[in-house]
Protein backbone atom coordinates (compact mmCIF):
# COMPACT_ATOMS: atom_id res chain seq x y z
CA UNK A 1 0.00 0.00 0.00
CA UNK A 2 1.29 3.44 -0.83
CA UNK A 3 -0.74 6.36 0.44
CA UNK A 4 1.70 8.91 -1.00
CA UNK A 5 1.94 10.45 2.42
CA UNK A 6 5.49 11.67 2.02
CA UNK A 7 6.20 15.16 3.21
CA UNK A 8 7.80 17.38 0.61
CA UNK A 9 11.41 18.38 0.96
CA UNK A 10 12.73 20.55 2.41
CA UNK A 11 9.76 20.65 4.81
CA UNK A 12 10.51 17.19 6.12
CA UNK A 13 14.11 18.01 7.02
CA UNK A 14 13.67 21.64 7.94
CA UNK A 15 10.28 21.63 9.70
CA UNK A 16 8.83 18.21 10.42
CA UNK A 17 11.86 16.52 11.92
CA UNK A 18 12.86 19.48 14.13
CA UNK A 19 9.23 19.74 15.27
CA UNK A 20 9.27 16.08 16.32
CA UNK A 21 12.54 16.74 18.15
CA UNK A 22 11.01 19.61 20.11
CA UNK A 23 7.85 17.60 20.84
CA UNK A 24 9.98 14.75 22.15
CA UNK A 25 11.49 17.11 24.71
CA UNK A 26 8.07 18.28 25.85
CA UNK A 27 7.51 15.54 28.49
CA UNK A 28 10.76 16.54 30.17
CA UNK A 29 9.86 20.22 29.98
CA UNK A 30 6.46 19.51 31.52
CA UNK A 31 8.05 17.60 34.38
CA UNK A 32 10.45 20.47 34.93
CA UNK A 33 7.55 22.92 34.90
CA UNK A 34 5.68 20.68 37.36
CA UNK A 35 8.61 20.70 39.77
CA UNK A 36 8.90 24.47 39.46
CA UNK A 37 5.17 25.05 39.99
CA UNK A 38 4.79 22.22 42.52
CA UNK A 39 1.97 20.56 40.60
CA UNK A 40 3.27 16.99 40.62
CA UNK A 41 1.22 15.98 43.66
CA UNK A 42 2.10 14.78 47.13
CA UNK A 43 4.90 12.50 45.94
CA UNK A 44 6.59 14.35 43.07
CA UNK A 45 9.64 12.09 43.00
CA UNK A 46 7.50 9.03 42.35
CA UNK A 47 5.69 10.93 39.60
CA UNK A 48 8.99 11.94 38.00
CA UNK A 49 10.52 8.45 38.10
CA UNK A 50 7.41 6.78 36.69
CA UNK A 51 6.83 9.38 34.03
CA UNK A 52 10.42 9.21 32.77
CA UNK A 53 10.25 5.42 32.59
CA UNK A 54 6.97 5.44 30.76
CA UNK A 55 8.25 7.92 28.21
CA UNK A 56 11.31 5.74 27.63
CA UNK A 57 8.99 2.85 26.83
CA UNK A 58 6.77 5.01 24.62
CA UNK A 59 9.76 6.09 22.53
CA UNK A 60 10.89 2.48 22.16
CA UNK A 61 7.46 1.60 20.79
CA UNK A 62 7.49 4.66 18.51
CA UNK A 63 10.90 3.53 17.22
CA UNK A 64 9.44 0.13 16.43
CA UNK A 65 6.39 1.71 14.85
CA UNK A 66 8.41 3.39 12.09
CA UNK A 67 9.02 0.35 9.89
CA UNK A 68 5.50 -0.96 10.55
CA UNK A 69 4.19 2.38 9.31
CA UNK A 70 6.38 2.14 6.25
CA UNK A 71 5.03 -1.27 5.36
CA UNK A 72 1.46 -0.29 6.15
CA UNK A 73 1.30 3.09 4.44
CA UNK A 74 4.36 3.39 2.26
CA UNK A 75 5.57 6.33 4.33
CA UNK A 76 9.29 5.79 4.13
CA UNK A 77 10.54 9.07 5.57
CA UNK A 78 9.97 7.89 9.10
CA UNK A 79 13.09 5.79 8.80
CA UNK A 80 15.07 9.01 8.82
CA UNK A 81 13.69 9.81 12.27
CA UNK A 82 14.11 6.38 13.75
CA UNK A 83 17.56 6.99 15.17
CA UNK A 84 16.32 10.18 16.82
CA UNK A 85 13.36 8.36 18.38
CA UNK A 86 15.59 5.53 19.55
CA UNK A 87 17.99 7.99 21.14
CA UNK A 88 15.09 9.69 22.90
CA UNK A 89 14.12 6.27 24.31
CA UNK A 90 17.68 5.99 25.58
CA UNK A 91 17.57 9.56 26.88
CA UNK A 92 14.39 9.02 28.92
CA UNK A 93 15.53 5.56 29.99
CA UNK A 94 18.79 7.03 31.29
CA UNK A 95 16.96 9.78 33.20
CA UNK A 96 14.60 7.15 34.62
CA UNK A 97 17.56 5.08 35.81
CA UNK A 98 19.25 8.17 37.24
CA UNK A 99 16.12 9.15 39.14
CA UNK A 100 16.06 5.65 40.66
CA UNK A 101 19.77 5.71 41.55
CA UNK A 102 19.64 9.20 42.96
CA UNK A 103 16.18 10.13 44.20
CA UNK A 104 15.16 6.63 45.26
CA UNK A 105 18.42 5.14 46.51
CA UNK A 106 20.67 8.18 46.98
CA UNK A 107 23.51 6.17 45.42
CA UNK A 108 23.47 3.59 48.19
CA UNK A 109 25.31 1.04 46.02
CA UNK A 110 24.94 -1.85 48.46
CA UNK A 111 21.19 -1.35 48.52
CA UNK A 112 21.07 -0.94 44.74
CA UNK A 113 22.98 -4.19 44.20
CA UNK A 114 20.65 -5.89 46.65
CA UNK A 115 17.72 -4.64 44.59
CA UNK A 116 19.21 -5.82 41.29
CA UNK A 117 19.87 -9.37 42.45
CA UNK A 118 16.75 -9.76 44.55
CA UNK A 119 13.96 -8.07 42.67
CA UNK A 120 13.09 -9.35 39.21
CA UNK A 121 11.56 -6.08 38.04
CA UNK A 122 14.71 -4.15 38.90
CA UNK A 123 16.84 -6.87 37.30
CA UNK A 124 14.86 -6.56 34.08
CA UNK A 125 14.99 -2.79 34.03
CA UNK A 126 18.76 -2.84 34.52
CA UNK A 127 19.27 -5.50 31.87
CA UNK A 128 17.15 -3.52 29.43
CA UNK A 129 19.31 -0.48 30.06
CA UNK A 130 22.51 -2.47 29.56
CA UNK A 131 21.16 -3.80 26.26
CA UNK A 132 20.23 -0.29 25.16
CA UNK A 133 23.73 1.06 25.67
CA UNK A 134 25.44 -0.61 22.68
CA UNK A 135 22.58 0.56 20.47
CA UNK A 136 22.99 4.16 21.57
CA UNK A 137 26.78 3.94 21.27
CA UNK A 138 26.62 2.64 17.68
CA UNK A 139 23.97 5.06 16.51
CA UNK A 140 26.30 7.42 14.67
CA UNK A 141 26.91 7.14 10.95
CA UNK A 142 30.51 5.96 11.11
CA UNK A 143 29.50 3.05 13.32
CA UNK A 144 26.67 2.10 10.98
CA UNK A 145 29.04 2.11 8.02
CA UNK A 146 31.81 0.31 9.82
CA UNK A 147 29.66 -2.44 11.31
CA UNK A 148 27.59 -3.05 8.17
CA UNK A 149 25.49 -6.17 8.53
CA UNK A 150 26.75 -6.62 12.08
CA UNK A 151 25.05 -3.32 12.88
CA UNK A 152 21.70 -4.67 11.74
CA UNK A 153 22.14 -7.79 13.80
CA UNK A 154 23.19 -5.78 16.84
CA UNK A 155 20.21 -3.49 16.58
CA UNK A 156 17.71 -6.34 16.64
CA UNK A 157 18.47 -6.13 20.38
CA UNK A 158 15.65 -3.61 20.46
CA UNK A 159 13.20 -6.54 20.47
CA UNK A 160 14.37 -8.36 23.59
CA UNK A 161 15.11 -5.12 25.40
CA UNK A 162 11.65 -3.70 24.75
CA UNK A 163 10.14 -6.96 26.00
CA UNK A 164 12.21 -6.58 29.15
CA UNK A 165 11.01 -3.01 29.64
CA UNK A 166 7.39 -4.05 29.26
CA UNK A 167 7.90 -6.89 31.75
CA UNK A 168 9.70 -4.47 34.09
CA UNK A 169 6.57 -2.32 34.11
CA UNK A 170 4.23 -5.30 34.44
CA UNK A 171 6.15 -6.81 37.33
CA UNK A 172 6.26 -3.53 39.22
CA UNK A 173 2.49 -3.49 39.35
CA UNK A 174 2.24 -7.23 39.97
CA UNK A 175 -0.65 -8.40 42.07
CA UNK A 176 -1.11 -5.07 43.82
CA UNK A 177 -2.79 -2.52 41.63
CA UNK A 178 -2.78 -4.56 38.47
CA UNK A 179 -3.57 -1.46 36.51
CA UNK A 180 -4.43 -1.25 32.86
CA UNK A 181 -1.38 0.58 31.51
CA UNK A 182 1.21 -2.23 31.67
CA UNK A 183 -1.26 -4.41 29.81
CA UNK A 184 -1.81 -1.74 27.17
CA UNK A 185 1.93 -1.62 26.46
CA UNK A 186 2.14 -5.41 26.31
CA UNK A 187 -0.64 -5.44 23.72
CA UNK A 188 0.98 -2.64 21.68
CA UNK A 189 4.32 -4.46 21.65
CA UNK A 190 2.60 -7.71 20.71
CA UNK A 191 0.93 -5.96 17.77
CA UNK A 192 4.24 -4.49 16.57
CA UNK A 193 5.99 -7.85 16.86
CA UNK A 194 3.04 -9.68 15.32
CA UNK A 195 3.13 -7.41 12.29
CA UNK A 196 6.80 -8.24 11.80
CA UNK A 197 6.17 -11.94 12.08
CA UNK A 198 3.31 -11.67 9.61
CA UNK A 199 5.45 -9.66 7.20
CA UNK A 200 8.36 -12.06 7.51
CA UNK A 201 6.22 -15.15 6.91
CA UNK A 202 4.64 -13.52 3.89
CA UNK A 203 8.02 -12.58 2.46
CA UNK A 204 9.17 -16.19 2.82
CA UNK A 205 6.36 -17.26 0.52
CA UNK A 206 6.65 -14.50 -2.03
CA UNK A 207 10.31 -13.68 -2.42
CA UNK A 208 12.95 -15.84 -4.00
CA UNK A 209 15.60 -16.97 -1.55
CA UNK A 210 18.20 -14.57 -2.92
CA UNK A 211 16.11 -11.57 -1.97
CA UNK A 212 15.07 -12.73 1.45
CA UNK A 213 17.44 -10.34 3.13
CA UNK A 214 15.15 -7.51 2.08
CA UNK A 215 12.64 -8.58 4.63
CA UNK A 216 15.06 -8.07 7.47
CA UNK A 217 13.28 -5.79 9.88
CA UNK A 218 15.17 -3.36 12.09
CA UNK A 219 18.20 -1.48 10.91
CA UNK A 220 18.08 -2.52 7.32
CA UNK A 221 16.31 0.46 5.92
CA UNK A 222 18.35 2.90 7.96
CA UNK A 223 21.61 1.50 6.69
CA UNK A 224 20.21 1.60 3.16
CA UNK A 225 19.41 5.28 3.45
CA UNK A 226 22.90 5.95 4.66
CA UNK A 227 24.33 3.83 1.89
CA UNK A 228 22.38 5.72 -0.75
CA UNK A 229 23.64 9.02 0.57
CA UNK A 230 27.20 8.02 0.13
CA UNK A 231 28.88 10.21 -2.43
CA UNK B 1 -10.90 26.41 68.52
CA UNK B 2 -12.46 23.09 69.54
CA UNK B 3 -9.19 21.32 68.87
CA UNK B 4 -7.40 23.09 71.69
CA UNK B 5 -9.98 21.80 74.15
CA UNK B 6 -9.03 18.22 73.36
CA UNK B 7 -6.58 16.60 75.71
CA UNK B 8 -3.19 16.07 74.15
CA UNK B 9 -2.69 12.35 73.91
CA UNK B 10 0.51 10.84 75.25
CA UNK B 11 0.47 8.65 72.13
CA UNK B 12 0.72 11.63 69.79
CA UNK B 13 3.93 12.40 67.98
CA UNK B 14 5.21 15.96 67.77
CA UNK B 15 6.73 15.34 64.33
CA UNK B 16 5.81 17.76 61.59
CA UNK B 17 2.33 17.04 60.29
CA UNK B 18 1.72 16.26 56.63
CA UNK B 19 -0.28 19.04 54.93
CA UNK B 20 -4.04 18.51 54.72
CA UNK B 21 -3.82 18.85 50.94
CA UNK B 22 -1.44 15.87 50.67
CA UNK B 23 -3.38 13.69 53.12
CA UNK B 24 -6.57 14.24 51.13
CA UNK B 25 -5.22 13.93 47.57
CA UNK B 26 -2.71 11.07 47.78
CA UNK B 27 -4.66 7.99 48.79
CA UNK B 28 -4.90 4.26 48.31
CA UNK B 29 -8.59 3.44 48.32
CA UNK B 30 -9.10 1.00 45.46
CA UNK B 31 -12.87 1.25 45.82
CA UNK B 32 -12.45 4.50 43.87
CA UNK B 33 -9.65 3.43 41.55
CA UNK B 34 -6.03 2.33 41.73
CA UNK B 35 -4.40 5.70 41.01
CA UNK B 36 -3.39 7.74 44.04
CA UNK B 37 -5.49 10.64 42.75
CA UNK B 38 -8.62 8.56 42.03
CA UNK B 39 -10.08 8.63 45.57
CA UNK B 40 -10.01 12.44 45.72
CA UNK B 41 -11.40 12.60 42.18
CA UNK B 42 -14.26 10.12 42.54
CA UNK B 43 -15.08 9.82 46.23
CA UNK B 44 -18.00 12.24 46.08
CA UNK B 45 -20.21 9.37 44.86
CA UNK B 46 -20.09 7.81 48.33
CA UNK B 47 -23.05 8.78 50.51
CA UNK B 48 -22.16 8.63 54.20
CA UNK B 49 -25.57 9.68 55.56
CA UNK B 50 -27.42 7.62 56.54
CA UNK B 51 -24.78 5.12 57.62
CA UNK B 52 -25.06 2.09 59.79
CA UNK B 53 -22.65 -0.44 61.21
CA UNK B 54 -23.48 -4.05 61.97
CA UNK B 55 -21.73 -5.60 64.96
CA UNK B 56 -22.07 -9.36 65.19
CA UNK B 57 -20.34 -12.63 66.02
CA UNK B 58 -18.97 -13.72 69.36
CA UNK B 59 -20.48 -11.05 71.59
CA UNK B 60 -23.41 -10.64 73.94
CA UNK B 61 -24.92 -7.52 72.44
CA UNK B 62 -24.80 -7.75 68.65
CA UNK B 63 -26.80 -5.27 66.63
CA UNK B 64 -27.10 -2.89 63.74
CA UNK B 65 -26.50 0.67 64.84
CA UNK B 66 -26.90 3.83 62.91
CA UNK B 67 -23.79 5.98 62.99
CA UNK B 68 -25.17 8.55 65.44
CA UNK B 69 -25.95 5.86 68.01
CA UNK B 70 -22.60 4.21 67.44
CA UNK B 71 -20.71 7.45 68.07
CA UNK B 72 -22.88 8.98 70.80
CA UNK B 73 -21.21 7.47 73.89
CA UNK B 74 -17.71 8.44 72.74
CA UNK B 75 -15.99 11.74 73.22
CA UNK B 76 -13.40 12.38 70.54
CA UNK B 77 -9.75 13.04 71.12
CA UNK B 78 -6.85 13.88 68.87
CA UNK B 79 -4.11 11.40 68.01
CA UNK B 80 -1.21 12.52 65.87
CA UNK B 81 0.05 9.28 64.37
CA UNK B 82 2.65 8.26 61.84
CA UNK B 83 1.19 6.33 58.93
CA UNK B 84 3.53 4.05 56.98
CA UNK B 85 2.25 2.70 53.66
CA UNK B 86 3.50 -0.72 52.58
CA UNK B 87 4.58 0.97 49.33
CA UNK B 88 7.34 2.90 51.09
CA UNK B 89 5.92 6.33 51.83
CA UNK B 90 4.69 7.80 55.08
CA UNK B 91 2.74 10.70 56.56
CA UNK B 92 2.01 12.23 59.96
CA UNK B 93 -1.74 12.67 60.43
CA UNK B 94 -3.70 14.38 63.21
CA UNK B 95 -6.74 12.12 63.58
CA UNK B 96 -9.87 12.71 65.63
CA UNK B 97 -11.70 9.75 67.06
CA UNK B 98 -11.77 7.40 70.01
CA UNK B 99 -10.04 4.21 71.14
CA UNK B 100 -11.25 1.10 69.33
CA UNK B 101 -11.30 -0.77 72.66
CA UNK B 102 -13.96 1.60 74.02
CA UNK B 103 -16.22 0.75 71.10
CA UNK B 104 -15.63 -3.01 71.21
CA UNK B 105 -16.26 -3.29 74.96
CA UNK B 106 -19.81 -1.97 74.52
CA UNK B 107 -20.79 -5.20 72.75
CA UNK B 108 -19.46 -7.51 75.46
CA UNK B 109 -17.28 -9.84 73.39
CA UNK B 110 -17.32 -13.40 74.72
CA UNK B 111 -14.35 -15.61 75.57
CA UNK B 112 -14.64 -17.07 72.04
CA UNK B 113 -13.83 -13.72 70.47
CA UNK B 114 -10.18 -14.17 69.50
CA UNK B 115 -10.14 -11.84 66.51
CA UNK B 116 -12.03 -8.87 65.15
CA UNK B 117 -12.96 -8.73 61.51
CA UNK B 118 -13.83 -5.48 59.72
CA UNK B 119 -15.63 -4.95 56.45
CA UNK B 120 -15.97 -1.98 54.08
CA UNK B 121 -19.20 -1.08 52.28
CA UNK B 122 -19.87 -2.87 48.98
CA UNK B 123 -21.84 -0.82 46.49
CA UNK B 124 -20.35 -0.42 43.00
CA UNK B 125 -22.64 2.56 42.33
CA UNK B 126 -21.15 4.47 45.24
CA UNK B 127 -17.71 2.85 45.07
CA UNK B 128 -17.12 2.63 41.31
CA UNK B 129 -13.74 0.90 41.69
CA UNK B 130 -15.65 -2.18 42.82
CA UNK B 131 -16.88 -2.64 39.24
CA UNK B 132 -13.43 -4.09 38.57
CA UNK B 133 -12.28 -7.10 40.54
CA UNK B 134 -8.92 -5.56 41.46
CA UNK B 135 -9.51 -7.03 44.90
CA UNK B 136 -11.99 -9.46 46.32
CA UNK B 137 -14.79 -7.15 47.55
CA UNK B 138 -15.80 -6.37 50.21
CA UNK B 139 -12.48 -5.15 51.53
CA UNK B 140 -11.91 -7.03 54.74
CA UNK B 141 -9.31 -6.68 57.44
CA UNK B 142 -8.72 -8.13 60.86
CA UNK B 143 -6.87 -7.78 64.14
CA UNK B 144 -6.11 -10.18 66.91
CA UNK B 145 -8.25 -9.34 69.96
CA UNK B 146 -5.32 -8.03 72.01
CA UNK B 147 -4.21 -5.86 69.09
CA UNK B 148 -7.72 -4.47 68.72
CA UNK B 149 -7.93 -3.73 72.46
CA UNK B 150 -4.53 -2.03 72.51
CA UNK B 151 -4.83 1.64 73.48
CA UNK B 152 -3.09 2.74 70.24
CA UNK B 153 -5.81 1.15 68.06
CA UNK B 154 -8.11 3.94 67.10
CA UNK B 155 -11.41 4.61 65.37
CA UNK B 156 -11.14 7.83 63.38
CA UNK B 157 -14.02 10.06 62.39
CA UNK B 158 -12.00 13.12 61.42
CA UNK B 159 -8.61 14.64 60.69
CA UNK B 160 -7.23 18.14 61.10
CA UNK B 161 -10.35 18.96 63.13
CA UNK B 162 -12.72 18.29 60.23
CA UNK B 163 -14.98 15.33 59.50
CA UNK B 164 -13.20 12.67 57.48
CA UNK B 165 -13.39 13.21 53.74
CA UNK B 166 -14.67 10.23 51.77
CA UNK B 167 -11.24 9.54 50.28
CA UNK B 168 -9.86 9.10 53.79
CA UNK B 169 -12.49 6.53 54.76
CA UNK B 170 -15.52 8.50 55.92
CA UNK B 171 -17.50 8.22 58.04
CA UNK B 172 -15.62 5.73 60.20
CA UNK B 173 -12.23 4.10 59.73
CA UNK B 174 -9.68 2.14 61.65
CA UNK B 175 -6.20 3.50 62.43
CA UNK B 176 -3.54 1.01 63.58
CA UNK B 177 -0.35 3.06 63.48
CA UNK B 178 2.20 0.27 63.97
CA UNK B 179 0.93 -1.68 60.96
CA UNK B 180 1.13 -0.91 57.24
CA UNK B 181 -1.60 1.47 56.15
CA UNK B 182 -3.75 -1.08 54.34
CA UNK B 183 -4.63 -2.67 57.71
CA UNK B 184 -6.43 0.56 58.64
CA UNK B 185 -9.65 -0.28 56.85
CA UNK B 186 -11.91 2.53 55.64
CA UNK B 187 -15.65 3.23 55.50
CA UNK B 188 -16.53 0.40 57.88
CA UNK B 189 -20.02 -1.15 57.77
CA UNK B 190 -19.44 -4.33 59.73
CA UNK B 191 -17.45 -5.40 62.77
CA UNK B 192 -17.47 -9.09 63.70
CA UNK B 193 -16.02 -10.87 66.70
CA UNK B 194 -14.68 -14.19 65.45
CA UNK B 195 -12.94 -17.24 66.85
CA UNK B 196 -10.60 -17.91 63.91
CA UNK B 197 -8.09 -15.65 62.25
CA UNK B 198 -10.11 -13.92 59.52
CA UNK B 199 -9.16 -13.62 55.86
CA UNK B 200 -8.04 -10.22 54.65
CA UNK B 201 -8.50 -8.83 51.14
CA UNK B 202 -4.80 -8.35 50.51
CA UNK B 203 -3.98 -11.68 52.09
CA UNK B 204 -6.30 -13.42 49.64
CA UNK B 205 -4.94 -11.43 46.73
CA UNK B 206 -1.22 -12.03 47.41
CA UNK B 207 -0.56 -14.12 50.52
CA UNK B 208 3.20 -14.10 50.00
CA UNK B 209 3.25 -10.29 49.98
CA UNK B 210 0.68 -9.29 52.59
CA UNK B 211 0.57 -11.25 55.83
CA UNK B 212 -2.15 -11.09 58.46
CA UNK B 213 -0.02 -9.12 60.91
CA UNK B 214 1.66 -6.72 58.48
CA UNK B 215 3.47 -4.95 61.27
CA UNK B 216 5.83 -2.29 59.95
CA UNK B 217 9.17 -4.10 59.88
CA UNK B 218 12.33 -2.81 58.17
CA UNK B 219 13.88 -6.29 58.39
CA UNK B 220 11.23 -8.05 56.34
CA UNK B 221 11.33 -6.95 52.71
CA UNK B 222 8.28 -6.84 50.56
CA UNK B 223 9.00 -9.40 47.81
CA UNK B 224 9.27 -6.56 45.29
CA UNK B 225 10.93 -3.82 47.29
CA UNK B 226 12.88 -3.18 50.45
CA UNK B 227 11.10 -1.87 53.55
CA UNK B 228 14.25 -0.46 55.10
CA UNK B 229 13.52 3.12 54.13
CA UNK B 230 10.54 5.32 53.50
CA UNK B 231 9.82 8.67 51.95
CA UNK B 232 7.95 10.95 54.29
CA UNK B 233 5.60 12.87 52.01
CA UNK B 234 7.03 16.37 51.56
CA UNK B 235 10.61 15.35 52.30
CA UNK B 236 13.41 14.88 49.78
CA UNK B 237 15.70 12.40 51.53
CA UNK B 238 14.37 9.06 52.58
CA UNK B 239 14.38 8.13 56.23
CA UNK B 240 14.99 4.83 57.99
CA UNK B 241 11.83 2.85 58.70
CA UNK B 242 11.50 1.98 62.38
CA UNK B 243 10.29 -1.38 63.77
CA UNK B 244 6.56 -1.19 64.45
CA UNK B 245 6.67 2.24 62.79
CA UNK B 246 8.30 3.68 65.92
CA UNK B 247 5.69 2.26 68.31
CA UNK B 248 7.80 -0.72 69.43
CA UNK B 249 7.85 0.45 73.04
CA UNK B 250 4.06 0.25 73.18
CA UNK B 251 3.33 -2.83 71.06
CA UNK B 252 6.39 -5.10 70.77
CA UNK B 253 5.26 -7.10 73.83
CA UNK B 254 2.13 -8.18 71.92
CA UNK B 255 4.38 -10.33 69.77
CA UNK B 256 6.90 -11.66 72.29
CA UNK B 257 7.95 -15.18 71.36
CA UNK B 258 6.63 -14.87 67.80
CA UNK B 259 8.86 -15.18 64.76
CA UNK B 260 8.00 -11.95 62.99
CA UNK B 261 9.65 -13.12 59.76
CA UNK B 262 7.18 -15.98 59.56
CA UNK B 263 4.29 -13.98 60.97
CA UNK B 264 4.90 -11.00 58.71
Amino acid sequence: MNLRVNIREPYFTKVFKPAVFVLALLPLALLGWGVWQDTLGANPIETITRSLGEWGLRFLLLTLLISTLRRATGWGQGVRMRRMLGLFAFFYGTLHLLSYLWLDQFFDWAEIWHDIVKRPFITMGMLAFVLMMPLALTSFKAAIRKLGRQWQRLHTLIYPLTMLVVLHFWWLADSKARTVMPLVYIVLLALLLGERLFHWLRSLNKTPASRRSRSLPAGYAASRVIAQRRP
Amino acid sequence: LPLMAQAKSAFSTDEEQTPFEDITTYNNFYEFGTDKGDPARYASSLKTTPWSVTVDGECEKPGKLNLEDLLKPHSTEERIYRLRCVEGWSMVIPWQGFPLADLLKRFNPTANAKYVRFETLVDPDQLPGQKRSVLDWPYTEGLRMDEAMHPLSFMATGLYGKDLLNQNGAPLRLVVPWKYGFKSIKSIVRISFVAEQPDTSWGRSAPEEYGFYSNVNPDVDHPRWSQRKERRIGEFRKRETLPFNGYAEQVASLYSGMDLRKNF
